[in-house]
């Protein structure tokens, strides 16, 4: 065994390790612990993936000293390694970016706090990518909620803490539908593992018995973290969430969070539950219209929203039944299609998030997006960076969006009965999406009015006021390159997407 | 023994009493939920009780405006929302039940999960991990790693609390010496009252002993970390309770719960980490199991429960604390 093998064990432990030491260190200390945990992960991660692709096949990784049906077992592929890269550096840029505001936002002597929460979130989303257990994807599960709740509320002012009390219902709601879930499916195959779980489970379909039950589980556990990613009925909780609490939460929760649920989602549906026992149940069917629907209303909701920031977390939602529109097509390229996109949206999400940051400081701090109104001019970066992603989202050849779009719509054409309903919403979603996100460019690069700009006055005040700027800056350049490389280089991302789903199997 | 407010509309008692008549609505920070009858009219609205929590007082306009924007057409729905989320209840709660009538019957031999895996547990257990309580060796040693995540999770919720409740007094403004002032009812508390201190005096010693009891005896007997750590907390809370936080400061601040928190995790950490490394790459670990059923056997068991036990104690005590006064 070589000792590659062991970065996925190491880098949740280590990420875990730094939350547990943060508890008593200042918060100098623990910011630099944690980005110093984040890169060491990122890098790691980046081994494992190198390591995968050399070997090209995936191994698994007893943790102690019991075999697999006994002891807990992590598992790492090429599709794992490619998401925690991602993960990592996506986490590290909105971190990095948003480090400013966080030092504003949060209380003096609670900041060591949101790092722990920063580590903790790491340490989860890693172990939900690598996890081969359903009951540690479940315990992972609640550390990531937990932490999630945390970084909302730590922002103790306006309607965060309202906002916090959301989430933890309906993310409850949803965790306590996935218990539900992996209970029933002990009940039927005793295990807990996925691989001896799949094995029973292909038992099971090939004596035709427990019907009613697996049906009950298939649904149970994909409408449970459907809740927890927001798909389109479920979204309630999302804008309040992403719109009040601060930059750096906004981004890790929409770009990082929800996807971390859905990568779940379709491990256990191929490496559990078996994806043709899942199309045959037709609950994809089920998540493919909740999609085609989250894809409307989510655009609908953003155009009529006037808060820019409610606005980008309204297209969150959108987003998210982009990915489980691919989902729902059942189809292998639907599947590749919705993690493209998963890593699309991870970095223009986050993206958007911060540059917006940048934008509202230079315009007075307001909630209106039409403050922004030359915002453009008075930050070029943060504007190029909100109009990076914009685009990407509208889909602009290039960049990251177009590409998943034509995956979308590529992976539509094998699946005769779903062809029409998926492009129609694509071109009206993607019409919608541009109704917003343009006008929002627009008005970025439009001469402000007189009363306009009135907190903003010289550059040598506001790098007084907003101290850091300099970290935001090198961010949200990182995030227009990683759009960019995505949008470029996409094929051998989406290969790589294609064989890690292979070792799925 | 009460309070003198000499704003009776803004104390917690009327909060309470608005929350409890449905006036308030507290998830949008006390904003008003009945909607002023006469529409724009200002007339109304301005007699409106000023806004509870934190935010700073609105403009009755901006409360209004604020309001119509957040609960745009909830009204009509009010009662259409309340029927469809019992219908929903009891529409998950009839097809949870229905799953349950198919699935095989408790208690039978042969049910599915009556496999190898449990049988390796019952029959091996003693030997593979030197635990005569197969449960103990479940949780510790062949799925250990899931349980380290529980001790995370009970680090986290701690830390979330702390952000929520703790209230440093460092930043000395107005708001928060007030909260801190509120929160601190210390003078409140029954000093000296010498039925519960003496029933304190014979009772928490006999709770410590019987919760070091558990723990220490978790590999042996029903018990261990969690539940030893809880029955430790609530023997804490219950001297706390009789003789006030003074004493209590003279042994447990907030420094002692960091560093023996700090501590606790970072051995169970340090520890499994090893252990989990050793396993995978197919070494000796090298620690001995003992003999079973002696205290000092069960190789790791042993300390990873003393550590989970301490862990547990310090997150109760810390909750009661927190929600007490908001510090330790």
């Amino acid at each position: 065994m070589s000792f590659v093998q062991n970065f996925p064990f190491f880098s949740i432990i280590i990420a875990m390790f730094s939350g547990i030491v943060s508890s008593v260190l200042d918060k100098k200390k623990a910011r630099d612990l944690s980005l110093a945990a984040i890169v060491v992960t990122t890098a790691m991660s980046v081994a494992v993936l190198r390591f995968c692709l050399m070997t090209g096949q995936s191994y698994t990784y007893m943790m102690g000293h019991f075999p697999a049906p006994w002891g807990n077992e992590i598992r790492a592929g090429v599709l794992e390694g490619l998401t925690a890269v991602l993960f990592g550096l996506v986490m590290l840029l909105a971190v990095v970016g948003g480090m400013s505001h966080t030092a504003r936002d949060v209380e003096e002597t609670k900041q060591n706090l949101f790092y722990i929460m920063i580590d903790l979130m790491l340490s989860s989303l890693l172990a939900l990518i690598y996890t081969n257990d359903l009951f540690t994807a479940y315990v992972f599960v609640e550390i990531n909620t937990i932490a999630g709740c945390g970084l909302i509320m730590i922002r103790q002012v306006g309607r965060s803490l309202s906002a916090a009390i959301r989430y933890m219902i309906m993310s409850q709601l949803g965790s306590g539908l996935f218990l539900i879930g992996l209970s029933l499916l002990y009940d039927v195959t005793g295990h807990l593992l996925m691989s001896p779980a799949k094995d029973a489970v292909a038992q099971i379909e090939a004596a035709g018995i427990y019907e009613v039950p697996m049906l009950v589980i298939v649904a149970v556990i994909s409408v449970g973290l459907a809740i927890k990613s927001g798909l389109y009925p479920f979204h309630y909780w999302i804008p309040d969430t992403y719109g009040y609490a601060t930059p750096t939460a906004s981004a890790i929760l929409s770009g990082l969070v929800s996807k971390g649920y859905i990568f779940l989602l379709i491990k256990i549906f191929y490496r559990v539950l078996g994806r043709e026992n899942v199309v045959a149940s037709h609950i994809v069917n089920v998540l493919f219209v909740f999609g085609l629907a989250g894809m409307m209303m989510g655009s609908v909701h953003a155009i009529l929203e006037k808060d820019t920031r409610r606005m980008i977390a309204f297209s969150s939602v959108a987003q998210i039944g982009y990915i489980y529109m691919g989902i729902g097509l059942g189809t292998q390229a639907g599947m590749v299609a919705a993690l493209f996109h998963i890593f699309t949206h991870s970095a223009t999400k986050a993206l958007l998030f911060i540059s917006a940051v940048g934008l509202y400081e230079v315009s007075g701090d307001k909630k209106d997006f039409r403050s922004l109104r030359g915002a453009g001019y008075r930050n070029p970066l943060a504007g190029i960076g909100f109009s990076v992603g914009s685009l990407s989202m509208v889909g602009f050849p290039m960049l990251a969006g177009f590409i998943s779009k034509l995956l979308f719509a590529t992976s539509a054409l094998q699946s005769p009965s779903k062809i029409l309903p998926t492009v129609i919403a694509l071109a009206v979603s993607t019409t919608l999406n541009a109704v917003y996100f343009l006008r929002l460019v627009i008005t970025l690069y439009s001469i402000p009015g007189k009363d306009q700009a009135v907190g903003w006055k010289t550059k040598s005040s506001r790098e007084v006021l907003w101290p850091g700027w300099v970290g935001r800056k090198l961010a949200i350049l990182c995030f227009i390159i990683l759009n960019l490389a995505l949008g470029l280089f996409s094929q051998p991302i989406v290969e790589a997407i294609g064989s890690g789903l292979a070792m799925f199997e | 023994m009460s309070r003198i407010r000499d704003n009776y509309e803004g104390s917690r008692w009327r909060k309470f009493r608005r929350w409890l008549d449905g006036e308030v609505d507290l998830l949008a920070l006390g904003v008003e939920v009945s909607e002023p009858k006469e529409g724009p009219q200002p007339g109304p609205a301005t007699q409106a009780l000023p806004v509870p929590g934190p935010a700073k007082p609105l403009s009755a306009a901006a409360r209004r405006h604020r309001y119509q924007k957040d609960n745009r057409g909830i009204r009509p729905f009010r009662k259409a929302y309340q029927l469809m989320s019992v219908a929903l209840c009891l529409g998950i709660i009839s097809v949870l039940l229905w799953t349950v009538s198919y699935l095989p019957a408790f208690g039978n031999a042969g049910n599915p999960d009556n496999n190898e895996v449990s049988a390796r547990y019952i029959e091996r257990g003693l030997q593979e991990t030197g635990a005569v309580n197969i449960v103990t060796g479940m949780i510790l040693d062949y799925r250990a790693f899931d349980t380290f995540g529980e001790s995370c999770v009970l680090f986290i919720a701690s830390c979330c609390v702390l952000v929520l409740l703790r209230i440093d007094a460092t930043d000395g403004d107005k708001r928060s010496r007030k909260r801190l002032e509120e929160a601190n009812d210390r003078l409140f508390e029954p000093k000296d009252d010498i039925i519960l201190q003496k029933c304190a005096c014979v009772m928490v010693p006999l709770i410590l002993m019987f919760g070091i009891y558990i723990v220490l005896n978790g590999h042996l007997s029903p018990g261990g970390g969690f539940s030893g750590g809880a029955v430790l907390g609530s023997g804490l809370i219950f001297y706390l309770n009789a003789f006030g936080f003074e004493k209590t400061g003279r042994f447990f601040t907030e420094r002692i719960y960091r560093r023996v928190t700090l501590c606790a995790l970072t051995f169970y950490c340090l520890a499994k980490s090893y252990s989990f490394y050793t396993g995978a790459n197919h070494l000796h670990s090298g620690i001995p199991l003992g003999v079973p059923g002696a205290i000092l056997s069960s190789g790791l068991i042993l300390p990873l429960n003393i550590c989970v036990g301490l862990v547990v104690a310090c997150t109760m005590y810390a909750f009661y604390t927190l929600f007490r006064k908001g510090g330790m």
